[in-house]
């Protein structure tokens, strides 16, 4: 009896006394502000690998502030920003790929036109800046139409927003 | 910057509230009092700001996310629970401001000195009329029923909020608003300029955005 008796004592997991103190959660708000300085860094370098691909979504809720906040809250924020993290970068992955897709189709549409009547590839579809544009046109118009002439050609960059210049004279009073 | 009368005016460490810091072990508040300025920007101030204006490109503007000092505040804004993508950190907003205009824009000496100091170094300075602080700057969370500032119909403060404050009461949001009626005027003999230190931003650094401050203000 004796012996299992010792066992069953060391067995025993001493449980601490209820006491009615919070635990300290200081480090543990410590170690999570650190993870959402890590994770506010990726999102950051997310951000700038993306440019100039527009429409990929950045923003992160935040709880309010300014004020300290609670464990909770921290945890949120954390998951929040880790979730953001990861929708960017699969979005961006999705995106280069659709990117690649367009920048093979630009080379055959190049190396071979007349299959590819019409096509238009933007720059924007290649995650390049600015608003030109490779379409597949015929030459001559309507006669290389016809003659099966067709050429890729590269549109000129964005429309002015407002027109090239201020009108030098004011327009005349009704 | 010392103390010593060659190296301009001494920096005074703020105070911060025991439970701010237990949060922010490197969280710092400093200050300086000089003489105030006022009035239009000197054509050479201008000339700064144009400069200034015109090395800065886009690419920066994206990129400034990632360098240290911008990115400290950008992670302390996330740490206060504010999106830094919403409420802007100062020296996004005015990279920001200099995209939308094509330059900054002046608006007067005080403000374009605390703008190129912010714009060479990241750190952002704030000024308030020393004669409207009675005693020490310092931070720490606002208490139920205080407002921002001591002026008639001051916006209230909501309990916890952060706020930097004097020994009477919060003279500013932090990171944020200055109280109404705090604000240096042309009628301020002496300006308080101060700063908020978070993790992740060198002395040097802090200590640069007042040295250029005041070197563009003349107090230097």
């Amino acid at each position: 009896m004796t012996p299992v008796l010792e066992e069953q004592r060391a067995l025993t997991v001493p449980t601490a006394p209820h006491t009615g103190v919070a635990v300290d959660e200081r480090a543990a708000r410590r170690t999570l502000r650190a993870q959402v300085a890590h994770l506010e860094r990726e999102l950051a370098e997310g951000f700038v690998a993306a440019f100039p691909r527009v429409g990929l979504d950045w923003s992160v809720p935040a709880p309010g502030g300014p004020r300290l906040l609670e464990l909770g809250e921290l945890e949120r924020l954390r998951d929040d920003l880790a979730q953001q993290v990861a929708r960017a970068r699969r979005a961006l992955a999705a995106r280069a790929a659709e990117e690649a897709q367009r920048r093979v189709l630009l080379e055959r549409m190049l190396l071979e036109p007349r299959r590819h009547k019409w096509v238009r590839v933007t720059r924007a579809e290649l995650g390049e800046p600015g608003c030109g544009a490779w379409h597949v046109r015929p030459r001559l118009g309507l006669i290389g139409m016809l003659m099966g002439w067709w050429q890729v050609k590269l549109s000129s960059g964005c429309p002015l927003a407002r027109g090239s210049r201020p009108s030098a004279t004011p327009p005349r009073a009704r | 910057m010392s103390a010593s009368a060659d190296a301009g005016p001494a920096l005074v460490a703020g105070t911060v509230a025991e439970a701010v810091r237990a949060e922010f072990p490197e969280l710092a508040l400093l200050s300086v009092t000089v003489p105030a300025r006022t009035g239009r920007s000197t054509r050479d101030v201008r000339r700064q700001l144009r400069l200034l204006s015109d090395r800065f490109r886009g690419a920066q503007a994206i990129t400034m996310r990632q360098d240290p000092v911008p990115w400290a505040y950008r992670v302390f804004f996330r740490h206060l629970g504010l999106d830094p993508d919403v409420q802007r950190t100062p020296i996004e907003a005015l990279a920001l401001e200099r995209l939308v205009h094509g330059g900054l824009r002046s608006r007067g000496l005080l403000d374009d000195a605390l703008a190129i100091a912010l714009f060479e170094t990241g750190v952002p300075l704030w000024a308030l009329d020393a004669a409207t602080v009675d005693g020490g700057l310092g931070i720490r969370p606002a208490v139920a029923g205080e407002r921002l500032g001591r002026a008639p119909g001051a916006p209230p403060l909501a309990p916890g909020c952060l706020v930097v404050a004097d020994g009477r009461s919060p003279l500013a949001v932090l990171c944020g608003a200055l109280a109404p009626g705090h604000g240096v005027t042309p009628a301020s003999r002496e300006m308080a300029l101060f700063t908020v230190r978070v993790a992740g931003v060198t002395a040097i650094h802090v200590e640069e955005a007042f040295w250029r401050c005041l070197e563009v203000l003349g107090t230097r």
